[in-house]
């Protein structure tokens, strides 16, 4: 009795901690660009998957059904993971607006002429405006991707995967949804512009995380070049997958 | 050399102010900037007109006192040089140069290009120390070693003049790379252990509380900085915090 | 009244420990009921009032800078004295007093010296516990260099930037008491008077910088630690905003002003480029450790290289004249400061100066960047003889050491030191004479104390380099906070000190009037056209060589400028608002008393010691000649007009060191 009452004392002890950690992390200007780097951290390892599940609707048509057939049904990535996941995504666009107006108000009268090529990259500069052009093709993948699949999945109750419920040898649908999508040659300019500004937003991005968390040592400059790969490679692979998809349909 | 010259005029702190035109001609390439706005001074003087008040005092790049956003950039377009140590000769004939106030909202403008960095001092008031009492019986000087690397990197750190060019450069007003050089000084050696947890987590509060902005790690602070202040001294306090948040 | 320098009895080696325990202590909560003004945050001021603020003293603490990191003590570049024997070259504390005194010719308090030397030892430990980092060796211990005027290693230093992190130091430590509320810092504020009640210094007047507003302000004592006045001379190494005037109102309320004509002339300055110039920049003295200084040996040479025809590095060895080690093969290049400097002179006045102006020598690092490369070549196992590679190698030793200074003269100059010798010349850089004081450190008014340069007490005639910042900061840390308390030690039932006495309202008055007068007189010649022709009045006549007549015309010259400015003077704005020269026309107007005092002192001064060099009073060799009736310390008195000050003198007695011909040979 005696010890369980300790115990409880003891945990509610410790999460007032956690509690005033996190808190007092968010309300200080390194905790949230700490916050800010880690959810940063999450998203492109989130986005390095994403891309290994895309580019094998190139290479192997039928591991990408079989894969995205499992990601969209098992209840652990649907109820567990793309939970967090949509936090995330929020979590890093509503911190990005905070400091974004945080930072405006910091300097009430700008400067008349600012040499800021001078001294930072155009991508540092201008995070907010990579970042909203990202936003705005969020809503335009979701609209095209998740919101269709949130629809069959949970209102109609359909969770077969197939493209016709009531023929199991009609086969996945996932890759004909995906082409279908890249018929449209607006789509997939917007696509690959959207993806351009990406690259332009991780080009910054990457490296300025791991600087935010602490890491800036005798690694530092192989992690610069490994994050410019990095930040061109998985964008220029998107914009590959939604070519390779557009011109095949259209040859 | 015969130059236009757009500076910031504001009459005090209330003032709404303004870029105001000025013609200068007869400058000599061997000038520094600031003789250059002395020479403007004497003509505004004899012309009846008030001077162009402007912080300034060692003029040889130590004391920080100088500032001036010049044609867009801290202390002008020349590295690792203070307004003091940058020369005319950096400017063509007919050149138009715009200088402004260093501008933050932790830096309220007193008059012209004068503002008001107090701010770095409250900051330093709240942890730029190491609690040592002027005793003469602190331990022999040679007691401690402190490896050459560890000593020069600190060194490297304390260069910091507390000029705020970092401020005035950085797209966020962050005062960052100030603070961490201070940090930094203490965290690299070994007489600054005792008090580290909490002179990061008052240092941060003091920096936050002034109203300086968040950094987003755009470097321009280390490119402007007049001593070449690090940005690894930025991480290195983004660790020290961290560490010292999760000890509480 | 006569001068009592209150030097304690008994042998020189007991004196400043006997001395600290007979005097009187002030309880800690007494401390409490104590107010202490502080003005000045450089070295001295800074580190006491951290000091007095530890100990539980109420401290108010002024500076005019925007923050007290800003004194000028940060632009010291080379190093600070210790007589810590690391080297285990023979150093000891009688060492370093002797080099002092012999350095400073035989013209400052043996005392006052002693004790500066038996606690430099003591400046290094509590500077290494507060965090400043000193160059260190390989096995983590701290490095030491050469200085002029000494056979030993002595110098600690932080690159070229010791005087900065000495003084973050002493900021620090007054961070940490401003955060704990004892001390009140009052930035961007100038003092205008000292206040006198009932014959003790009770408070200041001080002039808010930023709205203009005239404020009174007491305690029970008050500190100057305002530095030098090497201003007076328009071009000097000071910062611009340096002046005279917080220890020049002290002397016009009654403080003495020991050895005005004292200064000391650096000899490793750029030189002038050109009629605009604000002021001179300083190459550490720490460069002679490597580099060498010559000119040309012979004529056709000089006018050669002048008109660009030739370059110095083409001037074959045997042409140089490396006239340091010519003259003084002892000390070579590291000769002290005096004699380098008038031997630079000396050169230049004979013709061979090697600049359009004919003022500059150089100095050179060629033989240092071989003699660094080839070491660092040997310890590499690389090829020695390979020029190339040596050359790189030494120019990476010589920018390890004196990296900051060599882009400090690229800026300004254009050219690069590492190709090319750079080219220097003397300047004004600091000034032995301030204002009297005792052992205590206290001025001829009861509660007024001056510590650091603004006193005269340590460095003689002649200051031996890297011993301004030791000096500052053994009175701030060390001195002052023992010899104030016995002085307080009487003040623990005054309460505080209130600032409605008519004395307080009469000085206050008198600061309106002076600044009114500044602001109304709307003439027609802006200030600084004024310190300009001071400026050349004091260099030429007062500067590194006088005379008799030239000291009398500078007499008479700097009355009549004086007058002049009172009638002339255009002082733009209003006083209540930020105005720069405003300020700065309430320090000319009293560096053009000084400067006339300062004449006057050196006419006085029939001998030539140390900085002070008369042309009647020479050997044969041009060496400076002393003479044993001038062995004392001139004080003056205000009465009125400079012309009027009366001398006082304080005997200099020698009883530890044998007063002998200063050689440097």
């Amino acid at each position: 009795m005696w010890f369980g009452q300790k115990m409880i004392a003891l945990y509610l002890c410790n999460h007032n901690k956690i509690n005033h950690i996190m808190s007092g992390i968010l309300s200080s200007s390194i905790g949230r660009k700490f916050a800010m780097a880690i959810s940063a951290l999450f998203l492109m390892i989130f986005l390095l998957q994403h891309f290994a599940i895309n580019i094998l609707s190139v290479f192997s048509p039928d591991t990408f059904n079989e894969v995205s057939h499992f990601m969209g049904t098992f209840w652990v990535i649907q109820y567990a993971l793309q939970p967090v996941l949509i936090f995330g995504v929020v979590f890093h666009f509503v911190m990005g607006f905070v400091l974004e107006i945080k930072n405006t108000k910091a300097r009430q009268i700008k400067y008349a002429v600012n040499n800021g090529g001078a001294n930072s990259s155009w991508m540092s500069r201008n995070m907010i405006w990579s970042g909203l052009t990202i936003l705005a093709f969020m809503l335009l993948h979701f609209y095209d991707f998740w919101v269709p699949e949130i629809t069959i999945k949970f209102i109609d109750g359909d969770m077969s995967g197939l493209i016709d419920p009531n023929n199991s040898e009609s086969g996945f649908r996932y890759l004909e949804h995906l082409q279908h999508k890249f018929v449209d040659i607006w789509r997939v300019a917007l696509y690959v512009i959207s993806f351009v500004f990406l690259a332009l937003h991780l080009l910054h991005g990457f490296e300025s995380a791991f600087q935010s968390v602490g890491a800036n040592n005798k690694y530092t400059k192989g992690l610069k070049n490994f994050s410019k790969i990095y930040a061109i490679g998985i964008p220029a692979g998107f914009i590959f997958i939604a070519l390779f998809h557009h011109l095949n349909q259209i040859l | 050399m015969n130059l236009t010259l757009k500076i910031w005029r504001q009459k005090n702190a209330n003032d709404k102010g303004k870029m105001v035109d000025y013609q200068i001609s007869d400058v000599s390439p061997d000038m520094s900037f600031l003789e250059m706005l002395d020479v403007l001074n004497n003509q505004l003087i004899e012309k009846g007109d008030s001077p162009v008040a402007f912080d300034h005092d060692c003029r040889e790049g130590i004391c920080g006192m100088c500032s001036l956003y010049i044609n867009g950039e801290a202390h002008g377009p020349d590295r690792r040089v203070t307004t003091c140590q940058l020369h005319m000769r950096m400017f063509k004939d007919g050149d138009t140069i715009h200088i402004e106030p260093f501008r933050a909202k932790a830096f309220p403008i007193i008059k012209d290009l004068v503002v008001d960095r107090s701010a770095f001092d409250r900051v330093q008031h709240a942890g730029g120390f190491i609690s040592v009492n002027t005793s003469g019986n602190t331990q022999d000087a040679n007691s401690i070693p402190i490896s050459k690397h560890a000593a020069d990197k600190a060194m490297d750190a304390a260069t910091c003049i507390g000029c705020g060019a970092c401020v005035a450069s950085c797209k966020n007003s962050s005062a960052m790379l100030f603070v961490s050089a201070k940090v930094s000084q203490y965290a690299l050696l070994p007489q600054g252990q005792v008090e580290a947890t909490d002179r990061v987590l008052n240092m941060v509060q003091q920096m936050d509380d002034e109203g300086f902005g968040n950094c987003t790690n755009t470097g321009a602070c280390e490119v402007e900085c007049p001593k070449g202040i690090s940005l690894e001294n930025i991480a290195r306090m983004n660790r020290e915090y961290l560490s010292a948040s999760f000890k509480g | 009244m006569a001068l009592d320098s209150k030097i304690p009895q008994g042998p020189l080696v007991d004196k400043w420990t006997k001395h600290k325990n007979n005097i009187n202590l002030v309880n800690p909560a007494n401390k409490r009921l104590i107010d202490v003004i502080v003005v000045g945050t450089g070295l001295a001021g800074g580190s006491a009032a951290a000091t007095l603020a530890e100990l539980g003293y109420n401290v108010k603490a002024f500076c005019f800078q925007d923050s007290p990191r800003r004194a000028h003590s940060i632009a010291a570049q080379g190093g600070i004295n210790a007589a810590k024997n690391y080297q285990g070259d023979g150093d000891s504390t009688y060492r370093l007093f002797y080099d002092t005194v012999k350095g400073g010719d035989y013209r400052s308090r043996e005392a006052n010296v002693y004790r500066l030397a038996e606690v430099s030892a003591n400046i290094i430990d509590q500077c290494v516990a507060q965090g400043v980092p000193f160059a260190r060796d390989y096995g983590g211990l701290l490095d030491n260099r050469s200085f002029g005027g000494v056979l030993v290693s002595r110098t600690f230093y932080a690159k070229g930037q010791t005087g900065q992190q000495l003084l973050l130091g002493a900021y620090s430590a007054m961070n940490r008491q401003i955060g704990r509320g004892k001390i009140k810092m009052y930035n961007r504020h100038e003092m205008l008077d000292v206040v006198i009640v009932d014959g003790k210094a009770r408070g200041i007047i001080a002039r808010n910088l930023v709205t203009g507003e005239i404020e009174r302000h007491s305690a029970h004592a008050v500190v100057l630690g305002t530095g030098g006045y090497g201003n007076v001379f328009f071009l000097s190494t000071n910062a611009m905003g340096s002046n005279v005037t917080a220890a020049w109102r002290a002397h016009k309320r009654g403080a003495y002003f020991a050895n005005p004509c004292y200064t000391q002339i650096h000899p490793t300055c750029i030189p002038v480029s050109g009629d605009h110039q604000s002021k001179l920049t300083l190459m550490s003295e720490s460069l002679r450790n490597d580099g060498r200084i010559w000119v040309p040996k012979h004529k056709k040479d000089v006018d050669a290289i002048r008109s660009g025809k030739l370059k110095p590095t083409q001037l074959a060895e045997d042409d140089r004249d490396y006239y340091l080690e010519r003259r003084y093969p002892a000390f070579g290049n590291l000769v002290p400061r005096d004699v380098a400097s008038r031997a630079a002179k000396e050169r230049c006045d004979a013709g061979f100066g090697v600049n359009a102006t004919g003022e500059a020598v150089y100095l050179d690092f060629a033989a240092a960047i071989i003699r660094y490369g080839k070491e660092k070549a040997h310890v590499k196992g690389l090829n020695e003889n390979d020029d190339a590679l040596v050359k790189e190698l030494g120019k990476e030793v010589v920018k390890a050491k004196y990296g900051n200074l060599f882009q400090m003269y690229e800026k300004i100059v254009d050219e690069n030191p590492y190709e090319t010798p750079m080219m220097i010349f003397p300047a004004v850089h600091y000034t032995m004479g301030g204002i009297w004081v005792d052992y205590n450190l206290q001025t001829t008014i009861p509660g007024l104390y001056a510590i650091g340069e603004a006193n005269f007490s340590d460095h003689g005639s002649n200051r031996l380099g890297a011993s301004a910042l030791m000096q500052g900061l053994a009175d701030g840390y060390f001195v002052l906070p023992y010899t104030i308390g016995d002085y307080l030690s009487k003040d623990i039932r005054t309460g505080a000190i209130s600032t409605d006495s008519p004395e307080f309202e009469e000085a206050e008055k008198n600061a309106v009037e002076n600044i009114n007068h500044l602001i109304n007189n709307k003439g027609t010649k802006s200030v600084d056209s004024f310190h300009r022709r001071l400026g050349k009045i004091m260099w030429n006549k007062c500067g590194m060589s006088r005379n008799e007549k030239e000291l009398k015309e500078a007499v008479e010259e700097i009355s009549a400028l004086r007058k002049e400015f009172y009638k002339d003077v255009l002082v733009p704005g209003t006083a209540d608002e930020f105005n720069e020269q405003l300020a700065k026309a309430g320090r000319v107007a009293d560096f053009l008393e000084l400067g006339e005092l300062f004449a006057k002192d050196a006419l006085l001064r029939e001998e030539s010691a140390g900085g002070h060099f008369r042309e009647e009073h020479q050997t044969p060799e041009g060496e400076a000649k002393r003479r044993t009736e001038f062995q004392f310390v001139s004080a003056w008195e205000y009465k009125g007009e400079p012309k009027d000050a009366l001398l006082h003198k304080e005997p200099l007695v020698y009883e530890n060191i044998e007063v002998k011909e200063r050689s440097y040979k």
